[in-house]
């Protein structure tokens, strides 16, 4: 009987279409908005990610997120040192500071300064230098995507494209030249803004005068130490907060989903495609049941169980379920692919491709349980009736 | 147990709707026996319970009280299961609306009794399109019902009543649908590939023109059967 059924699904080809393109859209809102949603939620941590050596980040205890700065005393420095379990402790700046551009706008900047002697925290990826150019003086390194666009040098066209910043090109931070000395790759982060590498020294020169200016310290636990139990005892040692890497990130995303709107935004999003798509998908799949009533009559009369019929509707529903989730996660992998190089937050785990299914299955299952429950209480005494 | 030389015999077969307020009798202690091999038809004015009664001995309603024994069976005491089967072997429909899948083809729409009974899609097709032969169809076996006449449609119908080989057709209103000559055309053809002595037919018609078919005429008024009438000799 399932080809039957599949013949009558597909008898009314604009019904069927339908159908299909509601569980198309379904799908490819459950799964688009969500990718831009971890996508946005996992650069308000990429800062994080992307410093892969220590173990351990150390702050004071008030941060609530990874820009939220509360600058320690540089003595902090040297009190981790001495805690048992640590491997070393280097510090780090993190800040805003603005930038002069060649055409005397400004443009703040994520600058991040380094421990001198290490290096320990520099951006993962270098497409041009490396980071011991940062022992050049007044070296900094720009992260790429700043390069090209917001540190850009204005486009001689009027309207053009800016020329992006080259290794060698000066620009002026808090008043200080700096000179470029190598472009890197940065997985961006939740404000955009350009990121800024250079030495811990020469931030400190960058920024405004102020007796703290240690954002983090991070740390290296010693071989085969418990990071929990090293936590412990930076902790109480110091007062300050330690967090492993996993718990920091964790930290910064549950601030963002917490004290944000964009969950709720996103949410929205996802909950109206699921009652759209469900509606379309729903209603026009029970109408074309109504429509084939009388044929689901013929055959309950000819003989054929409501156990069949039941399995005929739901062959219908998985199949039109298994065609538009398919086309909905394939645009949103199209749509992803498509963006790949632009400013779009865009993350497809796979984990994503079993919430969207679960919601085109309960789409599925809501429009085949309306039909199936019409069918099963169909009394097939209706073909006689002219 | 039914005698072997009746197809349906029906005793004091009562069947009420309930219409909201009040109860319409549908079928008032009907007496009705159809030998085997015998073509009867059920006539009557509109309301009177042809419609009713053949969807009792059909299997598809069931009877308030009374006993209907349909080919030595009583259908009222069979599981819903049984029943199931018994109607998807033994009885073949013809519907004045014809009641064709406008989805699928004609072999397809003739290889559906088959399938219900478990034969393979192949095999059932096979069967259908040598039935669609005798009925003349044999060039239009792909033909949806979209593009096939009134007279070819019911032609596919009664093939798909055929398939299975039933030993009980049921036929609802077979000619009302169509011209005369297309009609007449259709009870011949009904007449000379349904009926012979193991299988019997039950039609309810309005359309006096068919008459002449006929065995015997079950008149029916008001849920009763008013008078059956031989109409050879």
């Amino acid at each position: 009987m399932n080809h039957i059924a599949l013949k009558m699904l597909m008898g009314d080809r604009g019904k069927y279409l339908g159908i299909v393109m509601g569980l198309t859209f379904a799908s490819l809102i459950m799964t688009q908005q969500p990718a831009i949603f971890l996508g946005l939620m996992s650069r308000s941590y990429s800062f994080i990610s992307d410093v892969g050596l220590p173990d351990i980040w150390v702050m004071d205890s008030k941060v609530q997120f990874v820009d939220d700065i509360k600058p320690l005393q540089d003595t902090e420095l040297y009190r981790v040192r001495g805690i048992s379990g640590v491997e070393w402790a280097m510090p780090m700046y993190k800040g805003l500071l603005k930038a002069r551009l060649v055409d005397g706008t400004f443009q703040t900047c994520n600058v991040v300064g380094l421990d001198d002697a290490t290096l320990i925290g520099g951006p993962p990826v270098m497409l041009e230098g490396t980071v011991e150019d940062l022992r050049r003086s007044d070296g900094v390194i720009v992260d790429i995507d700043g390069a090209r666009d917001k540190l850009g040098k204005p486009s001689p066209i009027p309207g053009g494209k800016p020329i992006p910043l080259k290794v060698g090109d000066s620009l002026e931070l808090n008043d200080h030249r700096a000179i470029v000395v190598g472009i890197a790759k940065v997985t961006r982060t939740f404000q955009s803004q350009p990121v800024v590498y250079t030495t811990y020294s020469r931030a400190k020169s960058y920024a405004p005068k102020e007796r703290k200016l240690l954002s983090f310290v991070l740390v290296k636990a010693k071989p085969g130490q418990d990071f929990g139990e090293l936590t412990r005892r930076i902790r109480a040692t110091t007062g300050l907060a330690a967090y492993t890497r996993e718990e920091f990130m964790s930290l910064t995303y549950e601030y963002f989903m917490h004290n944000t709107g964009i969950p709720i935004n996103f949410g929205i999003s996802v909950l109206l495609g699921f009652i759209v798509g469900a509606a379309i998908a729903g209603q026009t799949f029970y109408n074309s049941t109504l429509e084939n009533l009388r044929q689901f009559g013929v055959l309950k009369a000819m003989g054929t169980s409501n156990w069949i019929l039941l399995r005929m509707i739901l062959l219908q529903a998985v199949l039109v379920g298994t065609i538009g989730y398919g086309l909905g996660v394939g645009l949103t992998a199209l749509f992803g692919y498509s963006m790949r190089h632009s400013i779009l937050a865009f993350k497809f785990p796979w984990q994503l491709l079993l919430f969207s299914g679960a919601g085109v299955s309960l789409i599925c299952i809501f429009a085949a349980l309306l039909s199936i429950i019409k069918v099963i209480r169909l009394e097939p005494a209706i073909v006689f009736k002219g | 147990m039914n005698s072997p030389s009746l197809a349906v015999r029906c005793q004091n077969v009562i069947k009420t709707y309930d219409t909201g307020d009040q109860k319409v009798t549908a079928l008032n202690s009907v007496n009705l026996e159809i030998a085997t091999g015998e073509l009867m038809m059920l006539v009557g004015p509109s309301g009177c319970g042809k419609t009713t009664l053949i969807s009792v001995i059909a299997g598809i309603l069931d009877q308030d009280s009374g006993h209907c024994e349909v080919l030595g069976e009583d259908l009222l005491s069979m599981s819903n299961q049984h029943k199931l089967n018994f109607r998807a072997r033994n009885i073949g429909f013809v519907f004045q609306a014809f009641n064709l899948l406008p989805s699928l083809n004609a072999a397809e729409n003739v290889s559906i009794p088959l399938i219900i009974n478990g034969i393979k899609r192949a095999e059932a097709e096979r069967k259908a399109i040598s039935v669609l032969e005798q009925v003349g169809l044999g060039a239009r076996v792909k033909a949806l019902s979209s593009e096939l006449s009134g007279g070819q449609q019911q032609r596919v119908a009664i093939a798909r009543a055929l398939v299975h080989s039933p030993r009980l057709i049921v036929c609802d209103e077979p000619t009302s649908s169509l011209d005369h000559e297309t009609g007449h055309n259709v009870m011949t053809l009904l007449k000379d590939v349904a009926l012979y002595k193991d299988r019997t037919l039950v039609i309810v018609t309005h359309d006096a023109r068919i008459f002449d078919f006929a065995d015997r005429i079950a008149e029916m008024d008001d849920g009763h059967i008013v008078k059956v009438k031989g109409t050879k000799g």
